[in-house]
């Protein structure tokens, strides 16, 4: 997430007192801990995940001492891999249901919903719903854990027994996801409705357009710049989602929710594949980039 | 439908979704205060403290808790001040690099970090430095910042460049115009950039999960999912009691700087930079 807050930049000139007379150089010198930070821990990483995808680096045997250049060969397992195909396969429906479905039309009706409505109920829907936002993802598994156990709340007020978290673990952590994400979607959209002038809307009511119509030709195309970039920010947030599922499911039964991120895990820190599993990081390092170079598209960045 | 309809059916759907929100927290809410707890939300019948009382020990919460404080407070000062000197020339000097700078933090703050802790764990392993919580910081501090510069260079936009001329007049360099005058009138902003940094790592499961070796040097994050992984079946009642210790002071900090963040949500369309 993103985007801003403070009132708009003034004349990023120095006055001719000030230090803009210095040394270009000493005037970057405050840059200087941030670009080493970020170029050891950030950068070098990212780039020496490039190279360790091309070679047999592990963490343990031979070849934790001399890995060599295997070529595309970590590519070519992976993708001939049913294990990684099926983990992303999973991403992609976890993404789509939990995100691009779930959260972004729950949070998009609920702000809807929420205009015109008073000020308790507002406050009383934002509360419960920022409040799954706000807690850690553990302590979010651990609720939907009890809430959809065998003898957990939601069988309670059912009144069936049914093991959701072993008969529909996608189902589950997706709900638990949508739960859990809703919020950002929502103040995303309640502060682009705010922005919709109310006249344009009365105009078309007066001429006669019931609220879908309303909704669907004059409200939706407005906010269609929110939606893009609410869409794409929130994808970015669900693809590399791990500890939610892997707290409420471990990706199991078997690998039936084991999205690529807990197939990553599984591989690099389990197995200590370390070339292999920074093969399948650097695919989910393209999709998140290529995603946010969309995102870049999308909105304006005013004197950046 | 009458317009009276609409907006009842409206105030019924909103109160549907509020309670279905709120269904999952229940459960916590009251086994947390029940000695018997099972995993439904059943009402409480009893009401009693002896669960927040069992899991208030040294090592099940308080060095959790202290842990998590010196690693998301460690991580935030670090942040706050890190981005706070990016800042200065990012908002005050014409640079030819800032608009692809700022572009490129912005890109950076979409991509998964989930991913770039492989390589990290594995250059850890080689350096020597898998379970130095130091390390750690740094790590987190490093992935922190392309936000935080970005917030923080909004925030001092805001601070008008007439204010400094005073200081630059009795002789003070940038360091002390950014100590003495931007960083105390900026000091909300800056106040809302370490709570957003805290708060984050507060959750912060996988980082620490995967960098640091010994349960002891574990934040209370990694402890909840341990003992919720080995007692969740059994000691529910205390699994609530841990989550709402552990939760409370995300919560408290979120509402403290809610107010700041609200606008954040604003991009219809357009960025600020």
């Amino acid at each position: 997430m993103t985007i801003a807050t403070a009132p708009s930049p003034p004349a990023t000139q120095a006055p001719s007192g000030g230090p803009s007379r210095r040394g270009a150089l000493r005037r970057l010198l405050p840059l200087v801990p941030s670009f080493v930070l970020l170029a050891l821990f950030l950068a070098g990483p990212i780039l020496w995940s490039v190279y360790v995808a091309f070679t047999n680096e592990t963490l343990t045997g031979s070849a934790s001492v001399n890995s060599t250049f295997v070529g595309l060969d970590n590519f070519v397992r992976m993708f001939g891999d049913p294990n990684f195909l099926n983990s992303f396969l999973l991403t992609f429906v976890f993404v789509i249901g939990s995100a691009v479905i779930g959260q972004n039309t729950l949070g998009l009706v609920i702000a809807l919903l929420q205009r015109g409505r008073g000020r308790l109920l507002r406050s009383v829907v934002n509360g419960v719903v920022i409040a799954a936002w706000v807690m850690p993802e553990i302590v979010a598994a651990a609720c939907w854990f009890s809430f959809l156990a065998e003898d957990g709340t939601l069988n309670t007020v059912l009144g069936i027994s049914q093991e959701w978290l072993y008969t529909a673990p996608m189902v589950a952590v997706i709900l638990a996801n949508v739960w859990r994400g809703t919020a950002f979607s929502m103040l995303v959209y309640s502060a682009a409705l705010s922005e919709v002038p109310a006249d344009l809307v009365e105009a078309a009511a007066v001429d006669g357009a019931g609220p879908l119509r309303r909704l669907v030709h004059v409200t939706l195309p407005l906010i269609r710049r929110s939606i893009m970039a609410n869409l794409m920010l929130i994808t970015l947030q669900t693809l590399a989602s791990f500890g939610l599922i892997y707290a409420l499911t471990g990706g199991g039964p078997g690998t039936a929710s084991q999205t690529t991120p807990l197939y990553m895990y599984e591989q690099a820190f389990r197995y200590f594949e370390i070339g292999y599993g920074s093969a399948i990081a650097l695919v989910l390092l393209v999709i998140g980039a290529l995603f946010s170079l969309v995102y870049l598209r999308l909105i304006k960045v005013e004197d950046a | 439908m009458t317009r009276h309809a609409a907006r009842t059916a409206a105030t019924l759907a909103l109160l549907l979704i509020a309670v279905a929100f709120a269904g999952p927290f229940l459960w916590v809410l009251l086994a947390s205060v029940q000695p018997e707890a099972t995993l439904a939300a059943a009402p409480a019948l009893t009401f009693s403290l002896d669960n927040f009382r069992a899991v208030l020990t040294w090592e099940t919460i308080i060095l959790p808790l202290i842990n998590s404080i010196v690693i998301s407070g460690s991580t935030a000062i670090l942040t706050v001040v890190v981005a706070g000197l990016a800042a200065y020339p990012l908002s005050r000097y014409q640079l030819r690099f800032r608009r692809p700078f700022m572009l490129t933090l912005l890109f950076t703050t979409g991509l998964p970090v989930t991913a770039v802790l492989v390589p990290v764990y594995a250059m850890f392993f080689r350096f020597n430095l898998y379970g130095s919580v130091p390390a750690m910081v740094l790590f987190l501090t490093a992935s922190s910042l392309p936000f935080s510069i970005w917030m923080m260079k909004n925030f001092m936009d805001g601070v008008p460049v007439s204010l400094e001329e005073a200081a630059w007049v009795d002789g003070a360099g940038w360091f002390q115009s950014l100590r003495a005058v931007v960083g105390p009138l900026m000091a909300p902003g800056i106040a809302v950039v370490a709570i957003f940094v805290f708060v984050g790592q507060w959750g912060n499961f996988f980082a620490p999960f995967v960098l640091l070796d010994a349960p002891e040097k574990q934040p209370a994050a990694v402890t909840v999912y341990t003992f919720f992984s080995q007692y969740g079946q059994v000691a529910y009642g205390q699994l609530a009691a841990f989550s709402i210790l552990y939760t409370a002071p995300a919560v408290v900090l979120y509402v403290a700087v809610n107010k700041y963040l609200a606008g954040s949500f604003s991009f219809a369309g357009s960025v600020k930079g």
